[in-house]
């Protein structure tokens, strides 16, 4: 077992360097077009790796997780807020494990 | 996006330079747009706590990873990666990775700060850069006035702190049905964030595709099962995002519109 503390550290201190280097130093826009594209793109592809398959293999059941990221996706698709999305796919996985489990 | 409610009304005697009488309602006002935050916020962070219990943190070691990270996908990175017992430096570079994009927010926000803004209100504003906070400072009308989202950031934060905190401790008091229920909240969010964006751009539509499929085909292919879940991630993120800017660089017009 690692030191917990030690891993809080390196975490807070990355996260804090992220946010506060562009801030305190970039006053201009970024040119490279291949840099701020990359940049551009990180989010999504991170968090859709992180999504998928990880959203069924963290249910009981598979099928339930399939139906969060259904429905999940969908309302997303359709703008719903941040909150709602997540609270629904809580939903989803309780009520359908209640008949799948 | 949650955008936490209507954007204040621009103020014509504060417009540019924000007078000290003014930095008080403009922080009112931040209290106000981060109420629905910090409510999100905790049902996310409560999910989060769970998985930082599974990684073997306290609720205190937890509380503080989030008060001084305040990052869903980057702590979720983290706890678990605790959890398989990685080094610090792969730690370091997957919470650089999965917090890549508050890089791209932050030098957006840069820009929407009046050039004079100080080296100490930087650094504070640095500490909370997230999609929430990030969505409701851009959408702030003409300058930003720091203290406008020193008002979001003083609610959400505890918010997000607290959340964390019981969802260690309640965690594991609940029925193995609601954990399994709440483990998906983050996954949900991750959804709230990748899909908008996914629905304007058929560029991103695909990426979201195809890095769905590859991360599959990464988890179940035999020959890659050695290989920790960070790795992959990592490997997979760069490898992506860079054939994607290589092949479809961003229009900088266009990439405004799109930013969370």
């Amino acid at each position: 077992m690692k030191n917990i503390w030690l891993y809080i550290f390196v975490s807070a201190g990355v996260s804090y360097l992220i946010r506060s280097t562009p801030l305190v130093l970039i006053r201009r826009e970024i040119q490279n077009k291949t840099l701020r594209s990359f940049l551009y793109y990180v989010p999504y592809v991170t968090l859709s790796v992180m999504t998928f398959p990880a959203i069924i293999q963290a249910t009981q059941s598979p099928i339930a997780g399939f139906l969060a990221l259904a429905t999940g996706a969908y309302l997303a698709w359709k703008g719903r807020s941040l909150f709602l999305v997540a609270v629904a796919c809580c939903l989803v996985v309780f009520v359908a494990e209640l008949f799948l489990i | 996006m949650d955008k936490g409610g209507a954007a204040p009304r621009p103020n014509p005697q504060t417009k540019g330079d924000f007078p000290i009488n003014h930095h008080a309602s403009h922080f009112k006002r931040g209290i106000l747009d981060g109420c629905p935050i910090a409510l999100g916020y905790f049902a996310v962070a409560f999910t989060l706590g769970i998985a930082a219990k599974n990684a073997g943190f306290s609720a205190l070691q937890a509380m503080i990873e989030s008060l001084t990270n305040n990052a869903s996908a980057g702590e979720y990175a983290v706890f678990s990666l605790a959890a398989a017992g990685a080094g610090y430096i792969e730690v370091a570079i997957m919470t650089l990775v999965a917090n890549a994009r508050y890089l791209l927010m932050s030098c957006s926000l840069s820009q929407k700060l009046a050039p004079g803004t100080s080296l100490p209100h930087r650094l504070l504003l640095a500490f909370d850069v997230t999609d929430e906070i990030f969505g409701i400072s851009i959408a702030y009308p003409g300058r930003l006035d720091p203290w406008y989202t020193y008002g979001a950031m003083a609610i959400s934060i505890p918010g997000w702190a607290l959340g964390t905190f019981l969802g260690v401790i309640v965690g594991n008091a609940l029925p193995l049905r609601l954990v399994s229920a709440l483990s998906v909240g983050l996954y949900g969010m991750f959804l709230a964030i990748i899909m908008p964006p996914a629905k304007e751009n058929k560029i991103v539509r695909a990426l979201v595709l195809i890095s769905f499929a590859l991360s599959f085909c990464a988890s179940s292919w035999p020959l890659l099962s050695g290989i920790s879940p960070g790795v992959k991630t990592i490997a997979l993120t760069v490898l992506i995002s860079l054939g994607a800017a290589i092949l479809f660089p961003v229009d900088p017009e266009k990439e405004e519109a799109h930013q969370p």
